[in-house]
């Protein structure tokens, strides 16, 4: 684990972050006036996925962690997707 | 039984005395003997309990309590074995005591918080005992909560959802505990595939608890807020699911089932090669089919819904990855099965659960395929059936296990030798007992006998009744296997280091086991089961 190396990202690369999740907020909250039906809630789900991949990604600096810790954040991330459509699925045929 | 004795005369149990020193070590030994007096403690309330609905069902109509008495027992018998005695039984027990040891460590990852998971546990036990006396309305929704009813009931209902709750959050933190352990304090020479079989369940299981709890606790969260804010979730009247409701609890306690079960299938795959001193067979597929479990068993919450009003394509999607989950606990019990073929097998009372064990599993699993299969499930659905399976699955597997663990690893806690005699003589007692008391239940589930109900058409007295007996032998089997441990906790010979002739880090300690485990931690070079070393082998 390299978990106490210290990482330092510069003010712009923040800023930049901070200015995509913000864009993408507004985007979920114009979303809703697209009227997608059955799919606002998985546009949601997505935009907000994607914000908190970039959060975990830039802000908890997994970026810089080992291999396996990234596997694993991203597995978890992926039974979860799994779940939530398989929880979809069955609004979708009901 | 050789002849090494204790050679340490401090051991964790006597290194510090008074009460405090208990209440507040964080000694992973001691906090598993803690969780293990509070569950057994509350283990044998909800036994009374689940005792006392038996006596009123052995014959028809009203015999020695009310309906609604006969609810709020059911249901507080439910919350108490799931969520305080079951979920975190094994893990935080044997897992507490006996994780590190396996490991080579001194001591989980994170002790402070090991104890203050316990704390949480308590608290949430104690929040589940007070919502069946506070305002006089105990709980009468059964354990599972289900809405719109437990929206809209008038009992204690918020409280019994903090309750488990806040137990949800000390099994979150026993599992962190756990996966951070196994990850980062495993001895040098420790690869994955030289750990022990025991802490590759509890592997498995921590992911559980870590990834399946918080989605219990966010749906009670959302029923609490149904209830005070009235905001729409599940409740029809406000524009909710009820269905969604059933949904978000089922993808938490489903995968429950193998955080009750992992660890129980972990302590018998110790005890199977120790008593048949043999490698166990089929190392590898053991260890993969605990996290093949795991994650397969996080797909499978749909054939808890059968008959919810799912979708037909969400009904056989469920169906056929139930059938799936069969295939990993198959590959356990075959190499159980081969690991006592053609051992030196010494038939002794933790032999005896772990055998017991296979058989009731096995049964519990069998009856498991009728409840996956939807044509068959919609026949039986909230009958006894379910109930008996259920029983068989829990009872039978978490509960033997851990009575297993505990017969194995009693001389190692405590340093003392119990009586096999009366061990046996428990064990007969209570397997007898068990059977009478679950098996007419598949019957009569079949011949259409509702569960939870409080009276019954005449026709089931005969099977209430085998079963009514049953429940009192359970019981007087209980009380002589629990005994008998704790008479000889006190009054037992004394036991050696190694009174079983095992080969697991556990066993090349002193008994009891030192305050930190090892002097020095010990450098592994080989796999876990192996036996030819000659003062361990008969």
């Amino acid at each position: 684990m390299n978990n106490h190396d210290s990482h330092i990202t510069s003010y712009a690369l923040n800023f930049k972050v901070l200015l995509v999740l913000l864009i993408l907020t507004t985007i979920t909250i114009l979303v809703i006036k697209l009227h997608l039906g059955a799919f606002t809630v998985a546009m949601a789900l997505t935009l907000a996925s994607v914000k908190t991949a970039i959060v975990l990604t830039y802000f908890m600096h997994l970026k810089f962690e080992n291999l396996i810790l990234r596997l694993m954040v991203g597995g978890v991330f992926l039974l979860f997707a799994i779940i939530i459509v398989i929880t979809f699925i069955d609004y979708y045929f009901r | 039984m050789n002849n090494q004795t204790t050679t340490t005369p401090l051991n964790f149990l006597n290194h510090q005395t008074g009460l405090w020193s208990w209440l507040t070590s964080t000694d992973h030994k001691r906090i598993g003997l803690l969780y293990m007096y509070s569950i057994v403690t509350f283990f044998l309330v909800a036994a009374v309990l689940g005792l006392l609905m038996k006596i009123e069902k052995s014959a028809p109509g009203e015999t020695i309590m009310t309906a609604q008495t006969y609810n709020a027992l059911f249901t507080l018998h439910g919350i108490i074995m799931i969520f305080i005695v079951v979920i975190p039984g094994l893990a935080a027990v044997f897992g507490n005591i006996f994780l590190p040891i396996m490991i080579g460590a001194k001591d989980v990852a994170f002790p402070k918080l090991n104890l203050f998971s316990f704390y949480l546990f308590l608290t949430g036990a104690g929040l589940g005992l007070y919502s069946q006396f506070a305002n006089g309305h105990s709980p009468d929704t059964g354990w599972t909560f289900y809405v719109p009813y437990s929206a809209e009931a008038s009992s204690n209902v918020v409280i019994a959802l903090t309750a488990a709750f806040t137990l949800g959050f000390a099994s979150i933190l026993t599992g962190l505990n756990f996966i951070v352990t196994i990850h980062t304090m495993r001895a040098p020479g420790m690869s994955w595939f030289r750990m022990p079989l025991f802490p590759w369940s509890l592997y498995a299981t921590a992911w559980i608890q870590l990834l399946a709890t918080p989605v219990v606790g966010i749906t009670l969260l959302m029923v609490i807020a149904e209830r005070t804010l009235h905001v729409g979730f599940f409740d029809p009247k406000l524009g909710g699911d009820p269905v969604l409701y059933q949904h978000l609890f089922w993808i938490y306690s489903h995968p429950a089932v193998y955080v009750m079960i992992l660890p129980a299938m972990g302590v018998v795959t110790e005890i199977f090669p120790t008593f048949s001193q043999k490698p166990v067979f089929g190392y590898v597929p053991i260890a993969l089919s605990s996290l093949a479990i795991a994650l397969v068993g996080y797909f499978v919450w749909g054939h808890h819904m059968f008959t919810s009003g799912m979708s037909y394509e969400s009904r056989w999607f469920f169906s056929l990855l139930t059938f799936l989950v069969a295939i990993p606990s198959a590959i356990k019990v075959f190499n159980w099965l081969s690991t006592m073929y053609g051992g030196s097998v010494d038939l002794q009372p933790p032999l005896l659960y772990a055998i017991s064990f296979i058989f009731l599993f096995t049964i519990g699993g069998f009856t498991g395929l009728t409840l996956g299969s939807v044509a068959t499930d919609i026949q039986v659905h909230n009958t006894d059936f379910v109930v008996a399976h259920f029983h068989y699955i829990i009872f039978g597997g978490m509960g033997f296990g851990f009575f297993a663990g505990i017969h194995y690893w009693f001389p190692k806690i405590y340093g003392k030798l119990y009586s096999i005699r009366w061990a046996n003589i428990g064990w007969g007692i209570l397997f007898t007992g068990f059977n009478l008391l679950y098996f007419p239940m598949f019957i009569m589930g079949i011949q259409g006998m509702p569960r939870r109900y409080f009276d019954y058409d005449p026709k089931f007295q005969l099977g209430q009744t085998i079963s009514t007996i049953g429940a009192i032998i359970l019981f007087t089997g209980l009380i002589t296997m629990i005994s008998n441990l704790i008479y000889h906790a006190y009054k037992g010979a004394t036991a050696p280091a190694n009174p079983w002739h095992g080969v697991t880090l556990e066993w090349q300690i002193p008994s009891p086991p030192p305050h930190e485990n090892f002097d020095e931690i010990p450098v592994i070079t080989r796999g876990p089961y192996v036996f030819d070393n000659p003062h361990t082998t008969k």
